[in-house]
């Protein structure tokens, strides 16, 4: 049974519930779970969990038979966060779907997903990498694409060579 | 080859040989079959391998972090080098994400170029991964007659827009320039002699018996664990999965041509060879189909003298070479990108190769990295 | 003096110096020339030219290269053991000049005739191996080691089917002596051995016996496609990774040696040695222009399977021998056996 968009999206609203205020939240949040138009953004469906909850996600798009495409993080700067973005592919129907959380930037962690999707396991490390997002219950997050002795994040905003 | 008892294949296994048996083999970043600057840390028992580690970072150039510091056209020409054996198509993402984003419209012309150009560009792109893979197993020739029939393709290429390897011809909103009646009758001409070079590869090298043994039943990664490492492109499609970003996330004049996914069932390395030499086949269908069909007009579009995008994420998906390529531009506004993420297939594609390694001989090991088409600069970034 | 070694009883001892100093000269050409034959060949067979830079299409390239290999530094690394890794070049290269010393060139073109010569060929080509083991042993090198123990493993699977070939061409031939096993083929090409047993009826699979000896032949010498033991892209040189300059040459000397000993046991034993294939223009020096031209096409044939076949599996290797080659040797021996009895057999019925 191929996923279809509303399936989805009916899901991620009853696995998100009630949205928590976040610390520094704009001030028009986004809708939790938005379909989007995909000739613009290029994913079919976006949603914003809580770090909490991005295990969950993952648990349920497994289900439904998505693969892991990519793990992205980004450091919003100005609003102290840091935001980790899981984008998501099925093989069978025409689906993409990205997951993202926000974290705080001075404490960055959140659940790692790499018991659902093996393949999670090399991109949180190279996230880590970059950012320096600790992926709580990672089997081995040492450096991977930098230096074995590296202690710098260099995508960070402030990151001074 | 029966491996030694305690140790299974994919999913876990168990060191069979005591600690003081076994020995860690460096297939170290200089080597022959490395394909590039990888390291593998593989603890042996005799010459059976009960846990491959690969070790990459050896070409990490930080492209990401380029892109963040560049302006948008600035940063095409390190799109080229992600993956400098299917150039043209990290190119096209980068590209489409950013008339995505801008909402820039391409002329048809241009999109029946890019569309000649990239099927040109997988060709070569797997012709070089195809020789280099013989090359691996022993094979020495085969690898010099690929490189002959990419000569022609590079000679095309050269002639349109002056790089052999690492093009930069796509811009926001089309091309650089034109191509003229050489390309195009360059490219008619070579449709008809690939099809006869296909043909000699298969009576010489896809249906020789040692490479048979040597391919088949070798390095299984099936359909699940593919989805699970977010595996695609030939690997995927060897594993039966009919996946191709082209039909699943249509991007460009793509829906306008006629042609076939390949798949095979079986999901060894001999699968992912055939899909390969199939989809060779299947590129030169569209490019018939395209040189058919392309109309005259302007090859660009209309786009802003300095370039924006609006704020918030683009992301732009295309079948490369060696599968899934996925640029994700994340945008504040300003004219620097303000994250740019490159979702490069390779590096999904190496990371089962830890599981599935486990309890295989070396040299089927060393057989299936080949298979597995990787070029380490793309794992790197 | 001169006169004792000249034409008194000396002149066996003359003969064996000058034709240790020829071989040795031979060998030592050969193995240079070789490699360029064969990096021709698979220039021509890669639709490139090959080296053609050095001297008239290349021909100054051998020796350009050795000189650049006599001056290169002979590294040996620390750790090593220091005898065997420095004597293990030397025992590639001895036993091929003793065997050559035993095969006749032509009708008087040979070191010493031996009795019991074609034993002699074989037992010393065993000892080859023996020295590339020792040599990727003493290197202490994991990729060494790992390719010494391929070597030995290939090598005695392959002995066995080699040496049940040559004990059902004994059969036939009823000597070990070389000279006489080349005597009895003459008269044109159907005397020859290769195809000999199908008309007299001692053995109508020799072509296939034939088959199986080179097959032999290439698995023994380590050419692709048994190339296992010095796989490049595996294990870069296999048992040669640490060697340099002088020794590595030696190693490649060895190869090539062993490569003309066994083509030239081939040519010898099935294909007519130095007798011509049209039973007239033989003795003397066109002897000696037969045996090198059917030497010369075996080795051109052994560099033409190496540049187009890839290479097998390790272990399609040893299965190809323990379970194909024996089985059909034997049988061809049993064969052959069964059939040079079968005229006394049908006397003793009739």
């Amino acid at each position: 049974m191929n996923p279809t968009l509303e399936q989805l999206s009916q899901e991620f609203t009853r696995l998100i519930g009630p949205v928590p205020t976040a610390p520094a939240a704009p001030a028009n949040p986004p809708p939790p779970v938005q379909v989007v138009d995909f000739a613009v953004r290029g994913v079919n469906l976006d949603v914003t969990v809580a770090p909490g909850q991005v295990v969950a996600a993952a648990e349920l798009l497994n289900r439904h038979g998505f693969s892991i495409d990519t793990i992205t993080g980004v450091d919003w700067l100005a609003e102290g966060q840091m935001e980790v973005v899981y984008d998501y592919l099925h093989f069978a129907v025409s689906l993409r779907v990205a997951v993202r959380a926000r974290v705080p930037r001075d404490h960055p962690e959140i659940p790692t997903i790499s018991l659902v999707f093996p393949g999670a396991n090399w991109h949180e490390r190279e996230t880590h990498d970059f950012f320096g997002i600790r992926f709580v219950g990672h089997p081995n997050l040492t450096p991977f694409l930098l230096p074995e002795d590296a202690t710098f994040h260099p995508l960070r905003k402030d990151y001074q060579p | 080859m029966i491996p030694p008892k305690e140790i299974t294949y994919a999913g876990g296994g168990v060191l069979s040989a005591p600690p003081e048996e076994s020995f860690v083999l460096n297939l170290g970043p200089q080597h022959p079959a490395a394909h590039g600057v990888l390291r593998i840390k593989m603890t042996m028992d005799g010459e059976w391998i009960t846990r491959a580690e690969p070790v990459i970072g050896y070409i990490h150039r930080m492209h990401e972090k380029m892109g963040e510091n560049r302006t948008y056209a600035k940063f095409l020409p390190n799109t080229s080098r992600i993956d400098y054996l299917a150039a043209m198509h990290y190119t096209h993402a980068f590209v489409g994400a950013v008339e995505r984003g801008a909402r820039i419209e391409v002329p048809l012309r241009a999109e029946y170029i890019r569309v000649i150009t990239s099927e040109l560009q997988r060709i070569a792109s797997h012709l070089v991964g195809w020789g280099a893979w013989i090359m691996d197993l022993g094979g020495l020739t085969p690898i010099l007659y690929a490189f002959d029939d990419r000569e022609r393709i590079l000679d095309l290429m050269e002639h349109i827009c002056g790089a052999r390897l690492t093009y930069c011809y796509y811009r926001f909103g089309g091309l650089c320039n034109d191509v003229d009646d050489y390309f195009l009758q360059g490219a008619r001409d070579f449709v008809p002699y690939m099809r006869g070079r296909l043909k000699m590869y298969r009576a010489l090298v896809t249906d020789n018996i040692i490479l048979r043994k040597r391919l088949e039943g070798i390095g299984i990664i099936d359909a699940e664990m593919c989805r699970r490492y977010g595996v695609t492109g030939p690997v995927l499609r060897g594993a039966g999965v009919p996946y191709d970003v082209r039909r699943a996330e249509p991007y460009s004049i793509y829906p306008r041509f006629e042609f076939a996914i390949p798949h095979y069932p079986a999901g060894d390395s001999m699968a992912r060879y055939l899909v390969r030499m199939d989809e060779m086949e299947q590129s030169l269908r569209i490019i018939e189909q395209a040189l058919d069909q392309i109309p005259a007009g302007p090859v660009m579009g209309k786009v802003p003298r300095v370039l924006k995008l609006p704020a918030g994420d683009y992301c732009y998906a295309v079948e490369a070479g060696r599968g899934r390529f996925m640029v994700r531009i994340v945008s504040d506004g300003k004219d620097t990108p303000y994250r740019v993420k490159l979702r490069t297939p390779c590096f999904a594609n190496l990371s089962p190769f830890e599981e599935a390694s486990k309890g295989m001989i070396l040299p089927d090991a060393l057989a299936m990295l080949g298979s597995l088409d990787l070029v380490i600069p793309d794992i790197d970034r | 003096m001169l006169d004792y070694f000249l034409t008194g009883p000396g002149q066996a001892f003359t003969r064996l110096i000058i034709y240790l100093v020829a071989f040795l000269a031979f060998v030592g050409l050969n193995a240079a020339y070789l490699v360029l034959a064969e990096r021709k060949g698979a220039g021509w067979f890669q639709r490139r030219p090959g080296p053609n830079e050095v001297g008239p299409a290349g021909l100054l390239q051998p020796i350009v290269d050795g000189v650049k290999l006599i001056v290169k530094q002979t590294i040996v690394p620390p750790g090593t053991d220091g005898l065997l890794f420095r004597l293990a070049p030397a025992i590639m290269l001895v036993p091929a000049f003793m065997c050559l010393a035993t095969i006749p060139y032509a009708e008087s073109v040979y070191g010493r005739s031996i009795n019991v010569g074609l034993l002699m060929v074989f037992s010393f080509g065993s000892i080859s191996v023996f020295a590339i083991m020792l040599g990727g042993w003493a290197s202490r090198n994991k990729y060494a080691v790992i390719s010494a123990a391929r070597i030995v493993s290939q090598n005695i699977a392959y002995e066995i089917p080699m040496l049940l070939v040559v004990i059902t061409m004994l059969m036939v031939t009823g000597t070990m002596n070389l000279q006489e096993i080349v005597g009895q083929q003459a008269g044109g090409f159907w005397h020859w051995n290769i195809l000999k047993g199908i008309w007299t009826l001692t053995n109508p699979l020799m072509p296939m016996t034939f088959v199986i000896f080179f097959i032999c032949m290439l698995a023994e010498t380590n050419r692709a496609p048994f190339d296992m033991a010095e796989a490049e892209s595996e294990l870069i040189a296999g048992a040669f990774t640490e060697y340099a300059g002088f020794s590595w040459g030696l190693f490649f000397m060895g190869e090539y040696a062993n490569i003309v000993v066994s083509c030239s046991v081939g040519t010898i034993l099935f294909l007519g040695g130095w007798q011509s294939p049209i039973g007239v223009l033989s003795g003397g020096a066109w002897g000696l222009l037969w045996f090198f031209a059917k030497m010369y096409l075996l080795i051109f044939i052994v560099i033409w399977i190496r540049w187009t076949f890839p290479r097998t599996q390790f272990y399609g290797l040893l299965n190809l021998s323990w379970k194909i080659l024996i089985p059909v040797s034997l049988f061809t021996l049993m064969l052959t056996g069964a059939l040079l009895r079968l005229p006394l057999l049908l006397h003793q019925l009739f």
